[in-house]
């Protein structure tokens, strides 16, 4: 398994199988075909769309509250592929609202849950209204 | 095939325990044992159900213990451990314990003891369950119920209040359950008026943090009527698993693993959903009700809403959903959900369920883990 398969990706990277299938985050096999992801998607500077989101006002340690929460999805050559991911607000949000990634350093505090810090990265990408 | 019956079942009072998990787990299965007429001493295979004893007690090893703690030595022992359906995992394990002839007679024990943690610790160790990615943007399962009712409130023009109508229906059924949580009624204005969790689930949408154990002893029904005349037995048994990462299904209100287990466990037992005379669904949030009704065959698909808003899962209802008060009135133990949703269909097809009884011949357990990621569906009958 390369590097790009990697689980603790810093990025908004969809994976891609050699039958065009994508998924975010990439696997060791294609959850739709079980083909090996040969190549990764960008989908940073991609605009989605909410499927859904939510307002978490109950949140685990390390986590800002209110924590507001959208899966998106992104259309890539007519292939859809979801994110789940914070928002950076949650004013003008509604279900098919245009959002836009926005890099974030440190999503949640590291150490503050029960999740070993070095097992994975803790930057990514937040969504806000296009 | 000789099927498996159920001999004895017990459950210890859910909600807010001294006990810990060790002592928890042996007053289910002393119990147990005590209900079933056997001794530890006849137990060949001692299952545990349990998630996460070490990350809340930091106890591990604990089905060794409870074998001793049972006197149930040499048996063979093992722990299951599939989140919040461990229990229904157990009991599909020790389902195969005996009916493939390794064991004569199965203890199967779940528990959990969460209360002494934090509300925002015990969420953070089940959310824990989560892939990297979700967990780094602080999701939790609550989250999780808020993004797919919404979707699901939109996605078939159902009310909010329809779902606060889940929430009053089994916290009505908890009453009369002197195992629950919560022995309390509240109305549908309590509900959505309450504290707001996950937008647009408030707080009454959601089950509580519980301690408690639940137990089945399990034998092949060819010698069951040698133990005791009162048992039932599995007709079907199945589990199945969906994505782990939750937002990589097409289709979020539908739980796929519901579905292929369901369809499984029917059609091992010969049985289809118009069969079920009543069912204990893992209600862990309000929304998990509907979703499941309608994956398991009992209503359209997005129609249960409806089912709950005419009362036809209401305990006189068609089809009597939660007759227990489900996770939401009686807890959620994590490891002994599963086995409890047995418990209460164990003691509603022996005619022993005193207030809360309905008219049953078969019924259906449906237990979740995650949030969906992992399902068992049980169907249990009279003999
Ligand atoms: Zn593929």
């Amino acid at each position: 398994m390369s590097d790009d398969h990697d689980s603790t990706e810093p990025g908004l990277d969809a994976h891609r199988c050699e039958n065009g299938h994508l998924s975010y985050p990439g696997h060791a096999r294609c959850p739709d075909c079980g083909a090996p992801q040969t190549e990764t998607v960008d989908l940073a500077e991609r605009t989605g769309e909410v499927v859904t989101w939510t307002t978490s006002t109950a949140t685990p340690p390390g986590v800002r509250e209110p924590n507001h929460l959208a899966i998106v999805e992104f259309e890539v050559d007519g292939e859809a592929v979801r994110a789940l991911g914070q928002l950076t607000t949650a004013d003008g949000i509604e279900i098919g609202a245009a959002v836009d990634p926005v890099y974030c350093a440190e999503l949640r505090a590291p150490g503050a849950g029960i999740r070993e810090p070095e097992s994975q990265r803790w930057d990514g990408y937040r969504f806000e209204p296009a | 095939m000789d099927r498996v019956a159920i001999i004895g079942a017990s459950m210890t009072a859910f909600g807010d325990r001294d006990a810990w998990l060790l002592a928890l787990l042996a007053e289910a299965g002393d119990a147990a044992l005590t209900d079933a007429g056997v001794d530890g001493d006849d137990v060949d295979h001692l299952y545990v159900s349990n998630m996460a004893s070490g990350e809340f007690e930091g106890q591990t090893g604990v089905p060794n213990a409870l074998a001793h703690d049972l006197a149930a030595m040499p048996a063979y022992t093992a722990r299951i451990d599939q989140t919040s359906s461990s229990g229904g995992a157990g009991i599909y394990a020790a389902w195969q314990s005996v009916a493939s002839g390794a064991s004569d007679l199965t203890l199967l024990v779940g528990g959990e003891k969460m209360t002494h943690r934090t509300t925002g610790e015990a969420t953070d160790v089940i959310a824990s369950l989560t892939h990297p990615v979700e967990y780094k943007h602080g999701v939790t399962l609550p989250s999780f119920a808020g993004l797919t009712a919404r979707k699901y409130l939109a996605q078939y023009d159902a009310p909010r209040e329809s779902l606060g109508k889940v929430a009053v229906k089994n916290h009505r059924n908890g009453l009369d359950n002197p195992h629950a949580q919560f022995r309390k009624e509240v109305d549908l204005e309590t509900v959505l008026d309450s504290p707001m969790v996950a937008d647009p689930l408030r707080l009454y949408d959601f089950c509580p943090i519980t301690d408690g154990s639940a137990a089945l002893v399990l034998c092949p029904e060819s010698v069951a009527a040698e133990y005791t005349d009162d048992y039932v037995v599995i007709s079907g048994v199945a589990g199945a698993t969906d994505t782990h990462v939750v937002h990589e299904r097409d289709d979020p209100t539908t739980m796929r693993g519901v579905v292929e287990s369901a369809e499984q466990a029917y059609e091992m037992a010969g049985r289809g959903p118009d069969d079920i005379d009543v069912a204990e669904l893992h209600d862990m949030f309000t929304i998990l009700e509907f979703l499941q009704s309608e994956d398991l065959g009992f209503f359209e698909k997005g129609a249960g809403w409806k089912a709950v808003r005419d009362g036809v899962t209401d305990r006189d209802g068609d089809l009597p959903i939660n007759t227990s008060g489900g996770l939401k009135s009686k807890g959620h133990p994590l490891g002994a959900s599963g086995v409890a949703q047995a418990y209460e269909l164990y003691q509603q097809l022996l005619g022993t369920a005193g207030d809360r009884q309905v008219d049953a011949e078969v019924g259906l357990a449906c237990n979740v883990g995650g949030f969906g990621n992992c399902v068992t569906t049980t169907i249990l009958e009279q003999p």
